[in-house]
């Protein structure tokens, strides 16, 4: 199970990419639990000052604006 | 090539009457659609492909333990290539706080960012030419410089929330880019769908105000009333942009109209300004990091200074 957190304050774009990743494990049939990190020191701890970020397991792998689809598909198979 | 496009559809095709109003604006919205999406898409791809834009991430660790004014000169001119969402910038504000950046340097980046990018000026240029876009940016540059500075007088770090302090950043690596063309090509792509989905409805509205007020407002009621002479139109520009709020892209078709119907440089500068830098909802996002006071002198700094940039150019038009 992946686990992933959305970073940001609850803009649009933070509700898109959740959206986005979420439908993404669904097409790979990968197991996620994501969570949408809003407050912001929490999001800061992480190094992210352009939200939306993407944590995958622990690791940042996205940090401003909505990602692109081919870049969601690849964590799914990491 | 475009004029020629407009005429086409809106005389020949609608079948509009060339010097009716109706007429008029129809043909000036054709031409701006056409002129500033096919501008605006190039625009984004290609600075896309050259990775032109730069993270704020990066501002920051650029920006952090500079001397002031050098600190100043980074932030101002990275403000300007830094594209700039509102929903950012409570996260962007505490990032430079924690960085110990000095609360002047990043106000003069908060002004700077949203009013200055470079694909409103490659369009300022493309739509009212060089000389203007030199003016918009010139006085954007002058503007957030100065800003900040007299922000930075009023030791604003008393209006801080207590939390903002106590926050400790992480150092995060950012992936690193895939530099090969096709990652180019792919990161070019989705930066104009972005892009141009979030700002096409501030555009498409820049584009029909700019174009009822080239088709229906008469050149001599422009001329009586907005010709530069009385002083009072360039405050009062500056107040009418408060409440408004546009991207800087959106507001240049406006711009484009007035100008062409003999209202003065400076009062459509005034306007340009407050409506792409002062906003509302911006000003309220920032509430959640600084008090009402700051917010306040923030505001009205940066609206006595767009007021003297535009009595400046007016006199000196």
């Amino acid at each position: 199970m992946k686990q992933i957190k959305v970073l940001g304050s609850g803009c649009r774009n933070c509700e898109i990419t959740a959206n986005v990743i979420a439908q993404a494990a669904r097409e790979a049939g990968v197991e996620v639990e994501i969570e949408k990190v809003t407050d912001v020191a929490e999001i800061m701890a992480y190094g992210v000052m352009s939200t939306p970020g993407v944590i995958v397991d622990g690791k940042l792998v996205h940090a401003g604006g909505i990602p692109g689809p081919d870049a969601v598909r690849a964590w799914m198979d990491e | 090539m475009f004029e020629a496009f407009a005429n086409l559809l809106a005389f020949g095709l609608l079948g509009l009457d060339p010097v009716s109003r109706t007429g008029a604006a129809v043909q000036f919205f054709i031409m701006d659609v056409a002129k500033i999406f096919i501008l605006l898409v190039t625009v984004i791809y290609v600075m896309g492909l050259l990775r032109a834009v730069v993270a704020p991430e990066r501002v920051r660790a650029f920006v952090r333990g500079r001397p002031d004014w050098q600190a100043r000169v980074l932030a101002v001119s990275l403000g300007a290539v830094t594209p700039f969402c509102s929903c950012s910038s409570v996260p962007l504000f505490i990032g430079f706080v924690e960085a110990g950046i000095p609360l002047g340097v990043t106000f003069s980046f908060l002004i700077a960012s949203p009013m200055i990018n470079e694909v409103a000026a490659v369009i300022l240029i493309g739509i009212l030419g060089w000389k203007l876009a030199a003016l918009y940016v010139l006085a954007g540059l002058v503007v957030a410089w100065i800003g900040g500075l007299i922000m930075q007088c009023f030791r604003p770090e008393r209006w801080v929330e207590d939390y903002v302090w106590k926050i400790r950043m992480g150092e995060a690596e950012l992936p690193a880019p895939d530099t090969s063309f096709l990652g180019r090509h792919r990161f070019a792509l989705g930066e104009v769908r972005e892009i141009v989905g979030r700002i096409w409805k501030w555009v498409l509205i820049g584009i029909g105000v700019g174009a009822l007020f080239h088709g229906f407002v008469p050149a001599g009621w422009v001329s009586e009333h907005l010709g530069g002479e009385s002083w009072y139109t360039v405050p009062a520009a500056v107040l009418l942009g408060i409440p408004l709020y546009s991207n800087a892209t959106g507001i240049i078709p406006v711009a484009e109209a007035m100008l062409g119907k003999g209202v003065a440089v400076g009062t459509t500068l005034a306007l340009m300004m407050s409506v792409a830098a002062l906003s509302l909802p911006e000003m309220l996002i920032l509430r959640k990091v600084i008090r009402w006071p700051a917010l306040a002198l923030f505001a009205g700094v940066i609206a006595v200074a767009f007021t003297l940039v535009g009595w400046v150019f007016n006199a000196l038009a």
